[in-house]
């Protein structure tokens, strides 16, 4: 059997590196990845709550966390193509004004 | 060591390599491949706690469609290997101590409080039919909710990525 905390420390594990892609990258598209790489950590953890307890409402909790992240990404990836168009550069360091 | 544990320790160490290298590799396409492989680890770290339905859907859903809009946003936009600048060197130079120190303080923390209580495989069988229970039922306003959600981002979508005269177009009409 495999202690609760050992999944615990998986997913801060990889929540530290999606925390880590998304101040060390400076392309726009990794940083949006690190961002899902956060997300899945925090699903992880709700899922090992989940079998912790007994409660099935964990793993629903997820689904809704899946559905958001998918709008997330539909939508930021359009952000994405939007700026690309704008400025024609995906580096973070070169998009650093509101107006053009 | 249990055949659980095994197990856990296989899909952990992949699921971490893969993060670690999405961090390494400096051309966008990799970083997605190797973010696809930690998705389908958790997947098995998913199946390992009775959680079926989510990992069907972490496949399905995450490792099949939300990585596909990824690697065809990457070659749409033809994204290369991006540029080292000095401001990426100070984050490195910051960022992974800070993680290093921020993971080793929780799994300090966690391992401390929850050092003893054990998980136990396959009590809690989250199956589609008890998944959907819940779903239809408890929390039937959330999923009707969600469904709203979805529709407004598949419209913010299509507006922010279709082309400006294109818009202008249509409001001309």
């Amino acid at each position: 059997m495999v202690p609760l905390s050992y999944y615990l420390v998986l997913s801060a594990i990889l929540f530290a590196c999606g925390v880590t892609g998304f101040l060390i990258k400076r392309n726009i598209i990794t940083i949006f990845m690190s961002i899902e790489l956060m997300l899945n950590g925090v699903n992880l953890s709700f899922v090992a709550f989940a079998a912790q307890w007994h409660a099935l409402s964990g793993q629903v909790f997820v689904f809704f966390v899946m559905v958001v992240a998918a709008a997330e990404a539909a939508v930021g990836l359009a952000v994405i193509i939007a700026i690309y168009r704008a400025r024609e550069t995906l580096n973070v360091d070169q998009v650093n004004l509101l107006k053009l | 060591m249990s055949i659980h544990l095994i197990l856990f320790l296989f899909f952990g160490v992949a699921a971490v390599a893969g993060a670690v290298n999405l961090l390494a590799q400096s051309h966008p396409i990799n970083s997605a491949l190797s973010l696809i492989a930690v998705m389908a680890a958790l997947a098995g770290e998913f199946l390992l706690l009775g959680a079926e339905f989510v990992a069907a859907i972490q496949v399905i859903v995450y490792a099949g469609a939300i990585m596909v809009l990824f690697v065809f946003v990457i070659m749409l936009l033809n994204a290369g290997v991006e540029e080292r600048t000095k401001g990426s060197k100070v984050a490195i130079m910051f960022g992974i101590p800070g993680m290093l120190i921020g993971s080793v303080l929780v799994a300090w923390a966690v391992l401390h409080s929850y050092g003893n209580q054990q998980v136990f495989a396959s009590v809690l069988e989250g199956t589609p039919s008890k998944i959907a229970m819940l779903l239809f039922h408890e929390f039937l306003l959330p999923f009707e909710v969600t469904s709203i959600l979805i529709l407004i981002a598949i419209m913010g979508a299509v507006v922010l990525a279709s082309k400006p005269h294109a818009v202008q177009k249509r409001k001309e009409h």
